[in-house]
């Protein structure tokens, strides 16, 4: 079966690129960026703050199990409905410098749209930095699991 | 104390993502993997070091020389490491759809 989602990180760029296929109206994926209450389901994180406009900025924030916060902020270079948001991402009190993000949001038929997010590292180790959190999480998560298997 | 190395510390530098390129090609030994760059052959002895450390490179002693070659089962790691990130994402996004299809058209 073909992944829905792909993910490209090509070596020694400091770069990665996301694209995905939404069985989901352009106008309808657009929505989905931009709704505070949307973005708050999907994302699951708070909505502090959004400006959808150029020069806006805008404003996360998620608590994780523990309870601890983490925010996320960026500002919002470009705005254009149903095309494209360009725009900042910093995740805040981390040693992760600031992101760039290309959004472009695409039609494909009135049934189907597509998204395409290019981000822009300041340098190649922190892209891989970024790359490796999820795989990092995932290993801690199993050894939790198998710590829990154990003290059972 | 000897620090422990990840796959990870070798393909965060060019010069170490290069010598991976090479020996993936055929196993080399060090003259050869140094004669590939304009550094001090002492630079990239240590890059061969810890690519070593990490065990993507393994040496083997054929006569006099020694060659290395790249152990494919840390190179998978590498691969499988960009696999997790995509899932994080897949998952939001499916997410993301399905909310979407249950939105009444007229929000």
């Amino acid at each position: 079966m073909e992944q829905k989602t792909k993910v490209v990180a090509d070596e020694g760029k400091q770069e990665i690129r996301i694209s995905r296929v939404f069985g989901l109206p352009l106008e309808s994926l657009f929505k989905a960026y931009v709704v505070p209450e949307i973005i708050e389901q999907w994302m699951g994180t708070k909505v502090i703050k959004l400006e959808c406009k150029r020069h806006g900025s805008y404003h996360f924030e998620t608590t994780d199990p523990k309870g601890n916060k983490h925010g996320f902020n960026g500002t919002i270079h470009e705005f254009e409905s149903n095309q494209k948001i360009t725009r900042t991402f910093e995740m805040e009190n981390t040693t992760f410098p600031v992101q760039l993000e290309f959004l472009e949001f695409q039609d494909i038929n009135e049934n189907n749209s597509k998204l395409d997010i290019l981000i822009v590292f300041k340098s190649v180790s922190d892209r891989d930095n970024l790359l490796k959190l999820p795989f990092a999480f995932g290993l801690n998560m199993a050894h939790n699991k198998l710590e829990e298997l154990f003290s059972n | 104390m000897k620090l422990r190395r990840d796959v990870f510390q070798a393909i965060a530098d060019p010069t170490r993502r290069t010598i991976i390129s090479l020996v993936a090609l055929q196993a080399m030994t060090p003259g050869a993997i140094a004669e590939e760059f304009n550094f001090s052959r002492q630079t990239v002895s240590r890059h061969i070091q810890i690519l070593t450390e990490c065990e993507i490179l393994k040496q083997e002693q054929t006569g006099r020389e020694i060659y290395y070659h790249l152990n494919p089962e840390k190179l998978k790691v590498i691969a499988e490491f960009i696999e997790p990130y995509r899932k994080m994402w897949d998952e939001r996004f499916n997410t993301l759809e399905a909310i979407m299809k249950n939105q009444p058209n007229n929000l």
